[in-house]
């Protein structure tokens, strides 16, 4: 009599276990309504409109963008002529170099950095030092180790190999006739003597020339998103609840290691929204690169960014005072800052080794590794609590990042030298 | 399924379960009924936004003039905010703008005005819950 009562509550126990068990069988976890929401606020559907860029007046001029193309591969804007942006951003590798320090004239303190998805950061480079996509540009062109070149030797390159273009652009170029060849605000001796012996409308002129060069490459890269990838498609059946699709689009360990990564692995603390980032910056412990002084991140970098001649607020920027937001409410915490980095997006991750700011790590199985174990910071405060996950779900964690490989997702004659 | 629901309980144990997440409090040493609304309805993550924060007397009247400064941070995480968010605007009637919000990621975020009226000074938290 007894059985007989709970005999309704029986069978939909022993159904609903049946379920679980054919969901688990078929690789088909149930997304509950808070991980739905952050699979959907990861999807690449979920990345708004290129946001524009008021700092920049031609970010969206077609002739800046082509204009900004030219002089992203063009070698003969550096002090030895071998060197272009794409030195260290190679399109065929995700527009970045794939060693753990950048190569330019010498060899720089830092990993290079992707410029895919870029439009969308509010703070750029590993510190934030620079607040748009133009002023960014401007940094490596005149560091000694980089470009190695200055502001004069530029302006004479735009006007012997590019007047026409310039001019149409941005109106006629000044008279460079009685400036010297060499002369910035830079650390070779001789170019900084010779631009401190300048007037300050021939500074201005040519820094202006400088300026235009960094928006029009802006205007360039603001063309290069990323595309959709095997996870995208997969979020997209599941918001659908076409599970058959899903299925067969990621494998069982793919979806248990995406379930981790928005899960007990907490990676979208700081790798959220659609390019797996939230553009702050974070002490995760990252271990010291070798050979190299210590390295504060966002400590200096914020205050960099504050006094930097090309941020939001400078005259240079084309903004009005009250659209710098982000440079306007800005942390300077040298404290709270020591040894903060930026999340990289994750999306191609898989292809963008090595990692960290100094490419400290070679595979993503030593990224993994440090994030379960979770050392002391070198300096400063460290974020982790140890994840104690087991091989295996590590691993699975990785299977789940190779599937943010994609392509770039702009027209294919942005993706060589034109 | 028990595993899942021990993991679940585990990981709600770190935030306390009695937190009150109005948007209405009262604060501290009672001195203020304080309120916000987020310019953006629900409370974002990722996005620069502003609020609205009403302050009024526990009898109800709108406090004029008020100096508020701004705080907030995860208790799970030890870190604060990403901005540095200020009042910009007294609009009247008890209602201040409070511009440069902005919250990095999700979990549990306590936000604090400290504010002081005539001299005398008190403190109000908001507890959020913020989904990404």
């Amino acid at each position: 009599m007894k059985l007989k009562n709970h005999l309704p509550t029986l069978l939909i126990l022993i159904g609903f276990m049946l379920f679980v068990t054919a969901c688990t069988a078929f690789g088909q976890p149930r997304w509950n309504e808070g991980e739905l929401t952050t699979l959907r606020g990861l999807w690449i559907n979920s990345l708004p409109p290129l946001p524009a860029d008021p700092s920049n007046k031609y970010a969206d001029d077609a002739e800046a963008a082509a204009f900004g193309q030219k002089l992203f591969f063009d070698t003969r804007f550096s002090s030895n002529g071998e060197v272009a942006c794409a030195t260290c951003h190679l399109p065929e590798k995700q527009f970045q170099d794939g060693t753990p320090l950048a190569h330019g004239v010498s060899t720089t303190t830092r990993r290079t950095m992707t410029i895919v998805g870029t439009a969308y950061s509010p703070w750029l480079f590993w510190d934030g030092r620079k607040d748009s996509q133009w002023a960014q540009a401007l940094g490596p062109m005149e560091s000694a180790v980089e470009h190695g070149g200055n502001r004069t030797l530029y302006a004479h390159l735009v006007a012997e190999y590019y007047a026409d273009e310039y001019t149409a652009l941005f109106g006629p170029l000044p008279d460079l006739s009685n400036l010297p060849l060499d002369a910035g605000p830079v650390a070779d001796a001789e170019a900084a003597a010779n631009w401190e012996a300048m007037s300050p409308q021939n500074k201005e002129a040519v820094t202006r020339i400088y300026v235009n060069m960094g928006k029009s490459i802006a205007a360039y890269e603001r063309h290069l998103i990323p595309g959709e990838s095997r996870f995208d498609q997969y979020v997209d059946a599941v918001l659908k609840e076409d599970y058959k699709s899903a299925k067969q689009i990621l494998t069982s360990d793919e979806i248990a290691g995406l379930k981790l990564f928005i899960g007990e692995a907490h990676c979208t603390n700081c790798h959220n929204g659609p390019l797996f980032t939230n553009n702050d910056f974070h002490n995760t412990g990252v271990p010291s690169a070798q050979g190299l002084t210590e390295d504060t991140g966002r400590a200096q970098g914020a205050q960099q960014v504050q006094a930097d001649e090309f941020n939001c607020l400078s005259s240079y920027s084309d903004t009005q005072p009250d659209q710098c937001s982000e440079l306007n409410f800005l942390v300077i915490d040298e404290h709270q800052q020591e040894r903060q980095f930026k999340p990289p997006s994750l999306r191609n991750v898989t292809a963008r080794g090595p990692f960290m700011h100094a490419g400290q790590f070679t595979t993503l199985e030593e990224v993994l590794n440090h994030y379960n174990t979770a050392p002391e910071a070198p300096a400063g405060h460290s974020e982790l609590e140890p994840l104690k996950l087991s091989d295996t779900q590590l691993a699975q964690i990785i299977a789940f990042l190779k599937t943010l490989d994609s392509a770039i997702n702009a027209d294919p004659k942005w993706l060589t030298k034109p | 399924m028990i595993a899942m629901n021990m993991m679940m309980a585990k990981m709600n144990s770190e935030v306390p379960a009695d937190l009150d997440y109005s948007t209405t409090r009262v604060s501290e040493n009672g001195l203020f009924n304080v309120s916000y609304t987020a310019s953006t309805g629900t409370v974002p993550v990722n996005q620069l936004h502003q609020w609205t924060l009403h302050i009024e007397t526990t009898d109800g009247q709108p406090v004029e003039n008020a100096t508020i400064t701004v705080d907030g941070d995860m208790p799970q995480h030890g870190h604060g905010l990403p901005t540095q968010p200020r009042v910009t605007k007294n609009l009247g009637n008890g209602d201040y703008l409070v511009d440069g919000m902005k919250f990095q990621m999700g979990g549990w975020w306590v936000m604090d005005f400290n504010i002081t009226v005539n001299g005398q000074t008190d403190t109000v938290h908001f507890n959020m819950m913020l989904k990404q």
